[in-house]
């Protein structure tokens, strides 16, 4: 039997489990709280309900076959998990990728985020008790999954990138269905705002709530929109460039706040320059091939390879250790759910139940990325 | 400004956010016809149709005269990451040119370990496996999962260059 604690008054402080089953937590994460009443007192994430040992399965794997099971991490990140693997392995072998498989990679990585913040903002409505956010983020999040299954093939796990460039062309109809959806998109996204940003209820359960400072975002590595909803500026896009990044006009969204609503407004606006990025390059993808000539038989050289991407939540890092063989000698994923999750505690403190699920929604928390 | 202000102004813009959500849903209520985007499955079952490049299952495609173009050079076992699929090639003479060369006897998948990352279709030199665009996979035992591709008493078509 645990001892349980007293106080003079009486009442006792409790032990609760939420999750591994709790539909809040999107996934077998299991939260224990400790509560006094419905305050909370603290916050231990326990881990490993979804472990798949995918850094160790990658051991095993050559190089080509590692892109794949990156996929199912964060699986709403799809592109992005490939786009940084494949980065990671053509910096060490030091093949430059055409520019039309660049411009590619990146637009495809933009419709991610829009279809990742998409559903995020969706579920996040769901758990604030807006039932119906949960359909309109759905639709638009199927109309990018629509345009990914005509030119990947696939729904979620694309698969779509390999060393040296994109495993096909883009569907012919890619640049039209594209051009569809922003249009589509430009008038969809104001509702998001009439129906959820300005809606009192939500605001009441939102403001001021789960402030995270921008020293404990530092000090937590709290990274993505989560980490510059608190002026913590670390958008890799801007920072260390890749891809074309770097020719490309967009803002990163800065706020100052670091409450739950501010990380609510940082994913919104980012879908706007997720929309201007986009704009900028689809009418432009040069002609040429889709993938630099590689070997069938990929061998990294000696050393360690370390390469860092932004995903709708954060930063991942990929790090690869090599001993010149087929398949890496360690592979290491620095995924950005981790991070955010470690700062939940710190965050929900002091706050009630309900204030930690409009927390935790705003993470944005995909488990399998942070239990790899 | 009174509590009581702020009560009532709370309570009036409440309502105001109230009406502008339902605003939203009256539009599409209203214009259901035009803003429908959800699709009767199972009922257009015959009509629905997948993108050509829909990765569902691995098959193999074999003409009328039961000829498929699997050489049996394993290219796609080596490539798949999760050994879903199995070559069974004995090396047989060929009794023209006297030669021994391998021969597919049986190519096993095993469709309950396959992510459907299609390396095994980009690996194949001879184009002998194609993703199909049926999505409808599930069995009532785990053991029908596991398919031969290659169908009984078919062969190598002969045009096929390896
Ligand atoms: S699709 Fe991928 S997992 Fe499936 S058999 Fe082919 S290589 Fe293996
Ligand atoms: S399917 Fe293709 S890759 Fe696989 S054994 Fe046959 S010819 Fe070789």
């Amino acid at each position: 039997m645990e001892e349980t604690i007293i106080s003079p008054d009486g009442t006792q402080e409790y032990f609760i489990n939420m999750g591994p089953q709790h539909p809040s937590t999107h996934g077998v994460l299991r939260l224990v709280l400790t509560l006094d009443g419905e305050i909370i007192e603290k916050v231990e994430p326990h881990l490993g309900y979804i472990h798949r040992s995918i850094e160790k399965m990658c051991e095993k794997d050559n190089y080509r076959q590692i892109i794949h099971l990156t996929d199912r991490m964060d699986y709403l990140s799809a592109h992005m998990n490939n786009h940084a693997v494949s980065l990671a392995i053509e910096n060490a072998l030091e093949v430059e990728i055409p520019d039309r498989a660049k411009y590619i990679r990146v637009i495809m990585d933009e419709l991610t985020r829009i279809s990742s913040h998409t559903l995020w903002w969706g579920v996040m409505g769901m758990d604030l008790g807006a039932i119906t956010s949960f359909l309109y983020g759905f639709r638009d999040h199927e109309y990018i999954t629509e345009i990914f299954e005509e030119t990947c093939g696939a729904r979620l796990t694309m698969n779509y990138n390999v060393p040296g460039g994109v495993m096909f062309d883009i569907h012919p109809n890619f640049v039209k269905h594209v051009k569809d959806f922003i249009a589509d998109f430009k008038t969809k996204l104001p509702e998001y705002d009439t129906l959820l940003s300005g809606n009192v209820i939500f605001l009441e359960r939102t403001k001021g709530i789960g402030i995270l400072t921008k020293e404990d975002a530092i000090s937590f590595g709290v990274t993505g929109p989560a980490g510059r909803a608190s002026g913590f500026s670390n958008d890799v896009r801007k920072k260390e460039p890749y891809g074309i990044y770097d020719q490309l006009d967009f803002k990163e969204i800065l706020y100052t706040d670091g409450d739950t609503y501010s990380r609510y407004k940082a994913r919104i606006d980012e879908m706007w320059e997720s929309i201007k990025i986009i704009e900028q390059l689809i009418d432009n993808i040069p002609e040429g091939d889709f993938q630099a000539k590689t070997r069938k038989v990929i061998k990294l050289p000696k050393g360690e390879f370390y390469q860092k991407v932004e995903t709708a939540r954060g930063e991942l890092g990929v790090y690869i250790v090599s001993d010149g063989k087929m398949n890496p000698y360690r592979m290491k994923f620095r995924s950005p759910g981790f991070s955010n999750l470690s700062a939940l505690d710190r965050m929900a403190r002091g706050g009630k139940i309900a204030d930690l699920v409009a927390i935790m929604s705003t993470l944005d928390l995909v488990v399998p990325d942070i239990d790899r | 400004m009174s509590a009581i202000g702020n009560y009532f102004r709370s309570i009036f813009s409440g309502l105001k956010t109230l009406f502008q959500g339902m605003a939203v849903t009256g539009y599409y209520f209203r214009n259901a016809r035009k803003e429908i985007i959800t699709q009767q499955y199972p009922d257009n079952k015959d009509t629905l149709r997948m993108y050509d490049r829909f990765r569902g299952i691995v098959v193999m495609p074999h003409d009328e005269n039961n000829l498929h173009a699997c050489t049996g050079c394993s290219a796609c076992e080596i490539a798949c990451p999760n050994g879903s699929i199995e070559i069974i090639a004995p090396r047989v003479v060929d009794p023209e040119t006297g030669k021994k060369k391998k021969v597919i006897n049986q190519h096993i998948y095993h469709y309950s370990m396959c992510t459907l990352c299609n390396l095994c279709i980009l690996s194949c030199p001879t184009e002998a496996i194609v993703m199909d665009q049926t999505f409808e996979h599930a069995v009532y035992d785990r053991s029908l999962l596991t398919q031969i591709l290659n169908k009984p008493g078919s062969s190598l078509n002969p045009n096929v260059k390896e």
